[in-house]
């Protein structure tokens, strides 16, 4: 028997890390991973009120944030592959003209 | 006892590889982090009961989702990141700020009246009930969904094609 | 029963159940150099035992004295990791399989309730969970052809890895029928639904009794989920030189190739479990062996579909890769997703 809060503090953690994975990375394709880090951790804190309020509601919406993260990887990694034929770089601190 | 040397196990290797994403330059050994992290996450929903959203976890997220971010940097072929100036800046500031966020949060979360103790397995989340709740009060939504992932998949394929593959006529010396 | 006693027998089962798989697996290949070297007119190993029973054995002192070269040019830690990843994946799900009913353990079954069924354990979401390790077993095969640092190697990881996620979703869909006739997603149910005859003598098999469609889309799907022929491109000698595990050898490539043969054997528990009925059949004769038939019955199952799958590799030819890639999200993914609709309304209309 552990108290609830603590899976509700680690879905807290991973969220702080992939917030600071999405300000300090450089790589594109790394900033997306920070930001799908970022939705498991919101999965868990979901998982974990549904457990706290007794309601299944929590864990539905665990599927519907998941199916948005799949459409979201998905269109993504197109436009990275897309940026990627053009400017030929990776690095998001050299992205930063809107006209080549 | 038991549920808290399995919450600490799985919860570490959560955190080991959340951190391990930040701390890599190469994003596939950061790719990598995050499956470990996924998995973990799957194991962290079997000790909170919800069963059927762990197997998709493993399913879709680690399964599928991730094998596309590999394909990606394969593809690609993602080589080490560089240390720009921004970079710099952005560990300076960005690293403490979000720290102090994060401590706030976990205080408020630590304080809060609301959270008690649980078993393992609290909220047994089996197949049946969920989707007893998934065609029944969130039909609408599901549907949507639906319709999103459509959208998406049309958006990707338009987005990756090459568009001069797409506008080339053909040639005029008949090759 | 005591947790004692419960995790006695559960280490018995699963060294058990390992065990058996091993030789399972070694002695596939030995049915593999068989039934093709029959197929092409020719004899295949005689010489190693009697009927060369003895070759797996021969094979396996070979490939552990054989010299096992790591090139400087790879990623070693991916490099050493990719093998051991494809290996575990695909051991790991047998243990959600059941191979029998429940046998009472203990002197004659007299002293005390101490039985248990023949599986490791039963979850909830079996069949989920299988298809879970099946996702990762990608994974692998990705990392393999990633780190050897050549580009035969990539390209052929990345085809295999392509068509393995394509046909996993072909797959899925159609195991969903299986589960809307048993109405659980977990293999004890689902083999316990497929109990009894219908018509007076056909059995229930789901492969009779509605998912026909569903039995040659799910063993389509998984001829091309497990990489072979004919939908073995990304590891055709003649194309790739050897796709994802060329640069590898001796252990880990003896390990890639058990890892594929694992892979077999689970399809084709599984195959047995959802469409043909899993351990159902004659059951006669004294008590000792109606506890030992239904097992029989599960292995003989098992053994039709690793000979078919050999079969069929030596029969067909071989697919390009965009035929293989249209047919999987052309046609069988259509197929599937009508039989889904198909299956549904059949079941409702038969429950109102």
């Amino acid at each position: 028997m552990i108290p609830l809060s603590c899976y509700q503090v680690l879905g807290g953690i991973l969220f702080v890390c992939g917030v600071l994975g999405f300000l300090i990375k450089r790589n594109i394709i790394t900033i997306f991973m920070s930001i799908e880090l970022m939705l498991n951790g919101v999965n868990l804190s979901f998982v974990a009120f549904a457990a706290q309020w007794h309601s299944l509601s929590g864990q539905v919406f665990v599927f519907f944030v998941m199916v948005v993260a799949a459409a979201e990887a998905a269109v993504g990694l197109a436009i990275i592959i897309a940026v990627y034929r053009t400017r030929e770089t990776l690095n998001v601190d050299q992205v930063n003209l809107l006209k080549l | 006892m038991f549920h808290l040397i399995l919450f600490l196990f799985f919860g570490a290797i959560c955190v080991a590889g959340a951190v391990n994403l930040l701390v890599q330059s190469h994003p596939i050994n950061s790719a990598l982090s995050l499956v470990v992290v996924m998995a973990s996450l799957a194991a962290e929903y079997l000790l909170l009961g919800a069963e059927f959203v762990a197997a998709v976890q493993v399913i879709v997220y680690a399964g599928a989702i991730m094998v596309l971010f590999l394909i990606t940097i394969m593809l690609l072929n993602a080589g080490k990141e560089e240390r720009t100036k921004g970079s710099r800046v952005a560990i300076l500031i960005g690293v403490p700020g979000v720290l102090i966020g994060g401590v706030l949060v976990t205080g408020t979360l630590l304080t809060s009246p609301n959270a008690q103790a649980v078993p393992i397995g609290a909220l047994k989340g089996d197949s049946a009930s969920i989707a007893r709740l998934l065609f029944h009060d969130f039909l609408l939504p599901f549907e949507v969904t639906s319709v999103l992932i459509l959208i998406a998949i049309m958006g990707a394929v338009v987005l990756a094609s090459r568009p001069e593959a797409v506008a080339r006529g053909p040639r005029k010396d008949g090759r | 029963m005591s947790i004692t006693t419960f995790i006695i027998i559960s280490i018995i089962k699963s060294v058990a159940v390992v065990f058996v798989l091993l030789t399972a697996v070694a002695y596939s290949v030995w049915l593999e150099r068989k039934v093709s070297a029959h197929i092409q007119n020719r004899w295949g190993p005689t010489k190693v035992g009697p009927f060369g029973l003895l070759q797996p054995l021969a094979d396996g002192v070979k490939f552990i004295f054989k010299e096992d070269l790591t090139q400087p040019h790879v990623y070693k830690p991916l490099y050493i990791a990719a093998p051991i990843i494809a290996v575990v994946f695909a051991i790991t799900s047998i243990s959600v399989i059941p191979f029998g009913n429940w046998v009472d353990i203990g002197p004659f079954g007299k002293i005390g309730p101490w039985g248990t069924y023949l599986q490791i354990t039963d979850l909830n979401v079996g069949l989920l969970v299988v298809l879970g390790i099946t996702s990762m077993g990608v994974y692998g095969v990705a990392l393999a052809g990633w780190s050897s640092n050549s580009k035969y190697a990539l390209l052929g990881g990345l085809r295999a890895s392509a068509q393995m996620i394509s046909y996993e979703v072909s797959l899925g869909l159609s195991l969903v029928g299986v589960i809307i006739m048993a109405g659980s997603l977990s293999l004890r149910d689902i083999v316990d639904a497929q109990g009894g005859v219908f018509w007076g003598f056909i059995p229930r098999w789901n492969i009779f009794h509605g998912q026909t469609l569903a039995f040659f889309i799910y063993l389509i799907s998984a001829y091309a989920e497990t990489n072979r022929t004919p939908f073995d491109l990304p590891e055709a000698e003649s194309e790739l030189v050897a796709g994802y595990h060329t640069e590898y050898s001796a252990m880990k490539f003896a390990m890639f190739f058990m890892a594929e043969y694992a892979n077999m054997v689970t399809v084709a528990c599984l195959a047995t479990l959802l469409f043909l009925g899993g351990w159902h059949g004659p059951i006669f004769g004294p008590p000792i062996l109606q506890a030992l038939m239904p097992v029989f019955w599960f292995c003989l199952k098992v053994f039709f579909f690793m000979f078919l799958y050999v079969w069929v590799r030596w029969t067909l030819p071989r697919f390009r890769y965009d035929q293989l890639m249209a047919f999987g999200w052309k046609v069988l993914l259509p197929l599937a997703i009508a039989n889904i609709v198909y299956t549904a309304l059949v079941v409702a209309l038969r429950a109102s």
